[in-house]
C-alpha cells in the first residue's frame, strides 16, 4: 500500500488551540483526537502525524489508539450520520429490517457514505434508548419505535429539506 | 397554591417527542401563572412523553403519551384546576402500578426533580449527607463502616462489596489517590446509568464526594460513554453548579476536605467497562486490561491508589448515610442487600426502569410490574447481564433476584439489563448475536478471547445458516471452557456465558438447527421454507404483487405457488396474505 500521509491537506492551524490546551497534559491523547474529529469531521492522516509530532510520540501509537475506539473515523462522513442501534433490545425488536430498508433505499453498506455526501450509515452498539427500540440517531437527534416505512419517511424528509435549500 | 407543569426530558422522552410537547406547552402557557419545568426520566418509557401537573408539591395529574396538539387542553386544565378535559390522557391505574410496586432509592429523584437545578436537588435532600459528614465531623472510617453495615455491593455487575474496595484504597499508602466513576455503560440493553445521570446528576456527585472523602481522594473523574451526549451535558452543568455552591473545590464547606471533579468522555470500547481497561483509557492509551494484582486500590490511575465504582452504586451512597446502613440492609436477602435497578426491555408490555428490593422473583418483575409479554405471545426467556450473562427460561421464572441465586442459573445479576424474549425469538440466533458483539469488542490482548470468540462466532454462524455439522455442540462447549479459562479480564471470562446458558436450556433448538435444518422460532431466514396451501388460497394475487423477486406465480382466482429456487425468504407473502394461506416451516 502506498503511503497515505501526504494525500490529505488539512488546515492544521485549526488544531492549534486544542494542542495548546492538551499537548503537554499527560494522558490527553483521546481528548485531542476527539476534538480533532469534531473540527475535521474525521481524522485525516496528516492530522494524525501532526498530533504525534506535537505530543512527542509516534504516528503508530496515535493511530493505534485511534483505531482501537469505534468513535474515531478515518474517512469523511456525510452531512447526516445515521447511527442505527443494534443493541439487544433493538435486535430482538427487528433492527435488522430497519438496516435492510436504509441500505436498500440509500444504496450504502454499513460504514458507507452516499455518493452525494449527504448520508453516512453506521450500525452501532447500544444507544441506551432500549424502550423505544428499534432506535437510531441522525446526528444528535434520536428516533424511536422505527418501522421500515417510518425510517424511509424520515430520510425522505431530510432529502426534501436539503433539496429545498 | 402554585401550579407547575413538568415535562419528562430524558433521552428517550426526547426521542418520543417530549421537546416538541415542551415547546407547545411553553407557548400555550404564555402570560399565565403556571410554571413549566423540565424533569428527567421517571422510567415509564413506554408511556413517553409524560407530563406531570403539580399543585404545590402534590402530583395532581400524570398525563401520558402526550402530543404537542394536547398542549392547549393541558394548559387550560392547569390554569383552571379542572382536569376533566385531560382525563383521556391520564395514566391508568394498571400503568401506575408499574411505579407503586417499586422501591426507589437510586432512582428516588429521577423524573421528579429538575436535573438542571441544584436548588431542586437540594429541596429533595441533595447534599445533606455530605454536609452532615463534614459539619458533624464523621470520620472516613465511620463512613466506610456505615457502607459495610449496609451491605452495598457493586452494581456494575461483579457485585463486589463496596466498603471493601473503599477500605483497601483508604489503607493504601500515598497522598495522591483517585476516585473514578464508571459510567461507560456498554451492556447492550442497559440504560439505568444514563437515566440517573440525565435525571439526577447531583445524587451521583454527592455519592462520589462521600467516596472521595472516605478513601482520601482529591480528584474525582467520571468516565462517561460518548454516546450519551445529554448525560454529559447535564453532568457538566451539575458539576459547575456544585462548584459554585461550594460542594466541589478546595476546603469544602470550610473543612479540610478538598476535591476536584472532571468528566472524561469515552471513545467507544465495551472492554473499557473493565476497571483496569478503563484506567488505561483514562491515561490516553488503548483500553486493554492489566494483570491483577496489583488491584486499582493499590496501583490504579497513573499507578496511584484508585477506587472505581459504578453510577448506580454511588447513587445509593447518600441515602445510606442519611438513613443508616441498617435501613438499607433491612431490604433484600441474606446475600444481597438493598435494591437493584433493572432496565426492562425487549418483548415486554411495559418497558422501562424498575428498581426493586433484592429478593423479588423474576416473575414478579416481568409479569406483575412489566405487565407480561406484548401482543399475547408466550414468554420464552429473559437475558440477564447482557453479553456477559445468560438466559433464564420460563421454568425458572420463580428464581429470586439475588447475586447467588441468579448465578446458579448460569446467568448473572450484571449491570441490570433484562431483555425479555418471546416465542418468536430464536435462541441460537441470540447466542450468535452476543458472540458477534464480544468477538468485535475483544481487545485482542489474550489469544483465547481474541481467537476463541471468533471461532465460536463462526460455528454459531454456520449453525444458523443451516450448515451446522455433527459435533458442533461439543466443539462449542470445549471452546467455551477454553475461553473462560484463558482470558485475563471479565469480558473474555464471561463471553461464553450466553452460549453455555442457551445450550443448557435450549439444546433442542441447537439440535433442530443442526440435524433437521429447522429453526423452531422461524427466524433464521436460511432455514425457512414458505409454501402456499392450495386449499386456502383464494387466488387474490396479492402475494404475487408483493413478492420482490417474482417467485410467485398463478392465475386470478386460482391457487398460487412459490418457486423455491427463486424465493429469497423475505416473508412478504406470509405477512400480506389475508387468508392465512401462506405457511412457514
Amino acid at each position: 500500500m502506498q503511503c497515505q500521509c501526504s494525500k490529505t491537506q488539512s488546515d492544521l492551524s485549526l488544531l492549534e488551540p486544542v494542542l495548546a490546551n492538551y499537548a503537554a497534559v499527560k494522558g490527553s491523547l483521546i481528548t485531542i483526537l476527539q476534538q480533532a474529529q469534531e473540527i475535521y469531521g474525521y481524522l485525516p492522516m496528516d492530522v494524525i502525524y501532526h498530533i504525534a509530532e506535537k505530543t512527542g510520540t509516534t504516528p503508530a501509537r496515535v493511530l493505534g489508539v485511534a483505531t482501537f475506539y469505534t468513535q474515531f473515523r478515518f474517512q469523511p462522513v456525510g452531512k447526516y450520520l445515521i447511527m442505527l442501534c443494534d443493541g439487544t433490545a433493538c435486535h430482538v425488536n427487528g433492527s435488522a429490517r430497519i438496516a435492510a430498508a436504509v441500505q436498500e433505499y440509500l444504496g450504502v453498506e454499513n460504514g458507507g457514505t452516499t455518493a452525494d455526501g449527504l448520508f453516512s450509515f453506521s450500525i452501532v452498539a447500544c444507544l441506551g434508548c432500549c424502550s423505544l427500540s428499534p432506535v437510531m440517531m441522525i446526528n444528535e437527534d434520536t428516533y424511536g419505535s422505527l418501522t421500515p416505512a417510518k425510517v424511509l419517511d424520515i430520510l425522505k424528509e431530510i432529502q426534501a429539506k436539503e433539496a429545498a435549500q | 397554591m402554585s401550579i407547575r407543569i413538568a415535562v419528562g426530558k430524558g433521552s428517550c422522552g426526547i426521542a418520543a417527542g417530549a421537546q416538541k410537547v415542551y415547546d407547545a406547552l411553553e407557548s400555550a402557557l404564555q402570560g399565565s401563572a403556571v410554571t413549566l419545568g423540565t424533569v428527567g426520566c421517571i422510567g415509564m418509557c413506554w408511556l413517553e412523553p409524560i407530563v406531570d401537573i403539580y399543585e404545590d408539591d402534590r402530583l395532581a395529574a400524570r398525563l401520558v403519551q402526550v402530543q404537542p396538539k394536547d398542549a392547549g387542553i393541558i394548559a387550560d386544565a392547569a390554569k383552571s384546576g379542572d382536569y376533566s378535559g385531560v382525563e383521556a390522557l391520564r395514566i391508568t391505574d394498571g400503568d401506575s402500578s408499574f411505579l407503586t410496586q417499586q422501591t426507589r432509592i437510586a432512582l428516588r429523584n429521577c423524573g421528579i426533580i429538575d436535573p438542571e437545578s441544584i436548588e431542586s436537588a437540594k429541596a429533595a435532600g441533595g447534599y445533606s449527607a455530605i454536609t452532615h459528614i463534614l459539619k458533624d465531623g464523621v470520620s472516613p472510617e465511620d463512613v466506610i463502616e456505615c457502607i459495610k453495615v449496609s451491605g452495598l455491593a457493586g452494581r456494575g455487575g461483579a457485585g463486589f462489596p463496596t466498603w471493601f474496595k473503599w477500605n483497601a484504597a483508604r489503607q493504601s499508602a500515598g497522598d495522591e489517590k483517585y476516585l473514578i466513576c464508571n459510567a461507560d455503560e456498554g451492556d447492550p440493553g442497559a440504560f439505568m446509568d444514563r437515566a440517573v445521570i440525565e435525571s439526577d446528576p447531583h445524587t451521583l456527585i454527592e455519592g462520589m464526594l462521600i467516596g472521595a472523602y472516605a478513601i482520601g481522594a482529591k480528584e474525582a473523574i467520571v468516565y462517561v460513554r460518548a454516546e450519551y451526549p445529554l448525560a454529559i451535558r447535564r453532568l457538566a452543568h451539575a458539576i459547575k453548579e456544585a462548584r459554585s455552591a461550594g460542594y466541589i473545590g478546595k476546603s469544602i464547606m470550610g473543612s479540610a476536605f478538598s476535591c476536584e471533579f472532571r468528566i472524561k468522555a469515552g471513545a467507544g470500547a465495551f472492554v473499557c467497562g473493565e476497571e483496569t481497561a478503563l484506567i488505561e483509557s483514562l491515561q490516553g492509551q488503548r483500553g486493554m486490561p492489566r494483570l491483577k494484582p496489583p488491584f486499582p486500590a493499590q496501583a490504579g490511575y497513573w499507578y496511584k491508589p484508585s477506587n472505581i465504582n459504578n453510577v448506580e452504586t454511588f447513587a445509593n451512597v447518600s441515602w445510606i448515610i442519611n438513613n443508616g446502613g441498617e435501613a438499607f440492609a433491612a431490604m433484600g436477602t441474606e446475600d444481597s442487600k438493598g435494591t437493584k435497578v433493572f432496565a426492562l426491555t425487549g418483548k415486554i408490555r411495559r418497558g422501562g426502569l424498575v428498581e426493586i428490593p433484592m429478593g423479588m422473583t423474576l416473575r414478579q418483575v416481568i409479569f406483575d410490574i412489566g405487565g407480561g409479554i406484548r401482543g399475547g405471545k408466550a414468554f420464552k426467556a429473559v437475558q440477564m447481564g447482557g453479553p456477559s450473562g445468560g438466559c433464564i427460561p420460563a421454568s425458572l421464572l420463580d428464581t429470586v433476584i439475588d447475586y447467588k441465586k441468579l448465578a446458579a442459573t448460569g446467568a448473572i445479576m450484571g449491570s441490570g439489563g433484562m431483555v425479555v424474549m418471546d416465542e418468536d425469538t430464536c435462541m441460537v440466533s441470540m447466542a450468535k448475536f452476543f458472540l458477534d458483539f464480544t468477538a468485535k469488542e475483544s481487545c485482542g490482548k489474550c489469544v483465547h478471547c481474541r481467537i476463541g470468540t471468533k471461532r465460536l462466532q463462526e460455528i454459531l454462524t454456520r449453525i444458523v445458516e443451516g450448515k451446522g455439522r455433527g459435533g458442533d455442540i461439543e466443539l462449542l462447549e470445549e471452546l467455551c471452557s477454553g475461553v473462560k479459562d484463558g482470558a485475563l479480564c471479565g469480558l473474555g471470562q464471561t463471553a461464553p456465558n450466553p452460549v453455555l446458558s442457551t445450550l443448557r436450556y435450549f439444546r433442542d433448538e441447537f439440535e433442530a438447527h443442526i440435524t433437521e435444518k429447522r429453526c423452531p422460532a422461524h427466524t433464521c431466514t436460511d432455514l425457512l421454507h414458505y409454501e402456499i396451501n392450495a386449499d386456502a388460497c383464494k387466488g387474490c394475487t396479492l402475494c404475487a404483487k408483493k413478492c420482490p423477486v417474482g417467485a410467485i406465480s398463478g392465475s386470478v382466482k386460482q391457487p398460487h405457488s412459490i418457486d423455491q429456487k427463486q424465493c429469497i425468504k423475505c416473508g412478504q407473502c406470509f405477512a400480506n396474505c389475508k387468508f392465512g394461506a401462506v405457511t412457514v416451516k
